[in-house]
């Protein structure tokens, strides 16, 4: 199931301001990276580049290569629609489909891309709901509206609908922003049950949240602002919160800035 | 405390010294006594508004219930009878009294049908266009277009059908003919009505569908325009109920029958606001102006059907909390 995905001298453009310059990295399958750093060092703009999301933003491109074990994500017979299919994708706000009900909800990414058979979908509505502890919550209102659901129960919704459609790799673009603790719990305990099978990427805030759930955090950061970001540094977790080798990191992480 | 006290000029005396005001923040006696004046302000203010805007309401209202008293007041009684809703104005003259509407009835929805029919698609696919996919100098052209096509007057629409339709194809005017001109009418209603409501549609959605690995055509289809859904039924009334009532383009190509006509390519065609001008002609006679608020009764009630099926396609298919 799980893949590595291999980044090599990325740099990411809106237009012609340069966003992210020269980031390369390795994310190991069936683990969880964090990426942490100051607000607008490009964080989030470089997780949307590893499933082809920033190209949807008008006049966003990259130079560089993504190798997702073998394949070349920006290769040019690549179909970006391919590529969001293997890498998932969940985002700050909780955004389920207003028309649908929570069935609909999760049964979506199969269901626009044609499968109809009733069975199939039962199964993978109830896997998926169950793999993001939701299940016993919603199994006797699948039918309601997934409006409805409290802003961690929409959150873990979004997260049952991209692992429905059986992705590789789960990216998340700090999930539990938006959401209480106890809600940001759930989803944390829910980050550390799937990274036995899917290859986890987690944009966050809270550095706290980078400590508890991840194996590996990268340090983003910024000269100043007009300038690109950069990857200062990725490691283990552990390293990179007690005896990181750069100083910013350091200066970040004990609160000096940021 | 001290910047506050800083922007105080000493001498005013309704500023309270800073003996009121104990440190801690809280105000004192006084200074809650002042704090009455911008209070008492506000609620004048609040009470000029409320009732300017109900004065308004008001008188936007006056017409609109004398028209309706008016017309249903003069004009009602003739919907009572059996014959209205089934006959026709064959073999009754200005001076004989009542008569039926079916044929004007049915020549309008048939008109009006055929107008949707081609403006809708044309309309919506606009305006998919033009938030979806279009990006410089085109989707600005299409934009600016619809923008004049919305100001062109009916009469000026009907003109162009007329040149091009009879004049340089040398076809005759007919019902088909004036549901062109209203088709031109209808167009920019549908695709500005349409575009605002997918701009409503929260880009997120665009993106989550995106994640899930969905190719863009299936998202427009299946997440934007249904949800979407209820605004653009809303759209499309609008637009209908705009040429429903038009009459400058059934004047110039859809000459007045009293007769049935089904073919809405060939001859004359029954329509309601033709009938109604038909009347207005032998308006001093007792009998064809009691025909004439009867004919506008049933084209309001015909709108007033309209929009209510409209809402209850939209109720059904509106996004649900």
């Amino acid at each position: 199931m799980a893949k590595r995905i291999d980044v090599n001298d990325l740099n990411v453009y809106y237009g012609s301001f340069k966003a992210v310059e020269g980031v390369s990295m390795t994310v190991e399958p069936r683990s969880v990276t964090a990426f942490i750093g100051p607000s607008g060092c490009g964080k989030s703009t470089f997780l949307r580049t590893l499933n082809r999301m920033h190209e949807v933003i008008p006049g966003g491109r990259v130079e560089g290569k993504v190798m997702l074990d073998d394949q070349d994500l920006y290769a040019p017979s690549m179909d970006p629609v391919t590529v969001r299919r293997t890498i998932g994708m969940v985002f700050q706000r909780p955004n389920p489909f207003p028309t649908m009900s929570i069935y609909d909800n999760v049964a979506a990414g199969l269901r626009l891309n044609g499968v109809k058979n009733k069975k199939t979908l039962d199964g993978i509505v109830e896997s998926s709901l169950k793999g993001a502890n939701l299940w016993t919550e919603v199994k006797d209102r699948l039918n309601k509206p997934g409006a409805g659901l409290s802003g961690g129960q929409q959150q873990r919704l979004c997260i049952a609908r991209a692992i429905a459609v059986q992705p590789q790799v789960l990216l998340m673009d700090e999930p539990c922003s938006a959401l209480d603790p106890i809600s940001t719990l759930a989803i944390e305990d829910l980050i550390n049950e799937l990274k036995s099978e899917f290859t986890i990427v987690i944009v966050t805030h809270n550095m706290q949240q980078a400590a508890r759930v991840s194996d590996r955090t990268a340090f983003f950061n910024l000269k100043a602002t007009g300038e690109p970001g950069r990857l200062i540094e990725i490691d283990d977790t552990t390293r990179i919160f007690n005896n990181p080798s750069e100083q910013a990191t350091e200066d970040y992480i004990s609160g000096r800035f940021g | 405390m001290s910047a506050i006290t800083d922007e105080r000029r000493p001498d005013d005396p309704s500023v309270p010294d800073d003996a009121s005001t104990p440190p801690g923040g809280r105000p004192g006696r006084d200074a809650l006594r002042q704090m009455g004046s911008p209070h008492r302000a506000r609620n004048v203010k609040d009470v000029i508004a409320r009732v300017v805007m109900w004065f308004c309401f008001f008188l936007a209202m006056v017409p609109l219930v004398w028209i309706l008293w008016t017309v249903i007041s003069k004009g009602a009684h003739l919907l009572g009878s059996m014959q209205w809703w089934t006959g026709n104005q064959r073999n009754i003259n200005s001076d004989d009294a009542g008569g039926g509407a079916r044929h004007a009835i049915e020549g309008t929805l048939q008109m009006v049908g055929m107008t949707a029919l081609i403006a809708v698609p044309i309309g919506i696919f606009t305006a998919v266009y033009l938030v979806e996919y279009g990006r410089g100098r085109l989707a600005k052209a299409i934009s600016f277009t619809v923008d004049i096509l919305s100001g062109v007057p009916s009469i000026v629409a009907a003109l162009f059908i007329y040149a091009v339709w009879v004049t340089t194809f040398g076809l005759s005017r007919s019902g088909f003919a004036a549901a062109l001109a209203l088709v031109l009418l209808m167009i920019p209603v549908v695709v500005r009505s349409t575009e605002e409501m997918l701009k409503l549609v929260p880009n997120e959605l665009r993106e989550a569908a995106y994640a899930l690995g969905v190719p863009k055509w299936v998202t427009v289809v299946k997440v934007v325009l249904r949800t979407a859904f209820s605004g653009i039924i809303t759209g499309v009334l609008l637009g209908i109920a705009r040429v429903m009532g038009e009459t400058a383009p059934l004047l110039i190509l859809a000459p007045y029958t009293k007769n049935f006509q089904r073919d809405l390519f060939n001859g004359n065609f029954p329509t309601l606001p033709m009938m109604i001008n038909q009347d207005r002609g032998d308006f001093a006679l007792a009998t064809a102006a009691e025909r004439m608020w009867a004919a506008a009764l049933t084209l309001i009630i015909l709108v007033l059907l309209l929009n209510i099926i409209g809402r209850v396609i939209a109720y059904f298919g509106s996004v649900k909390k």
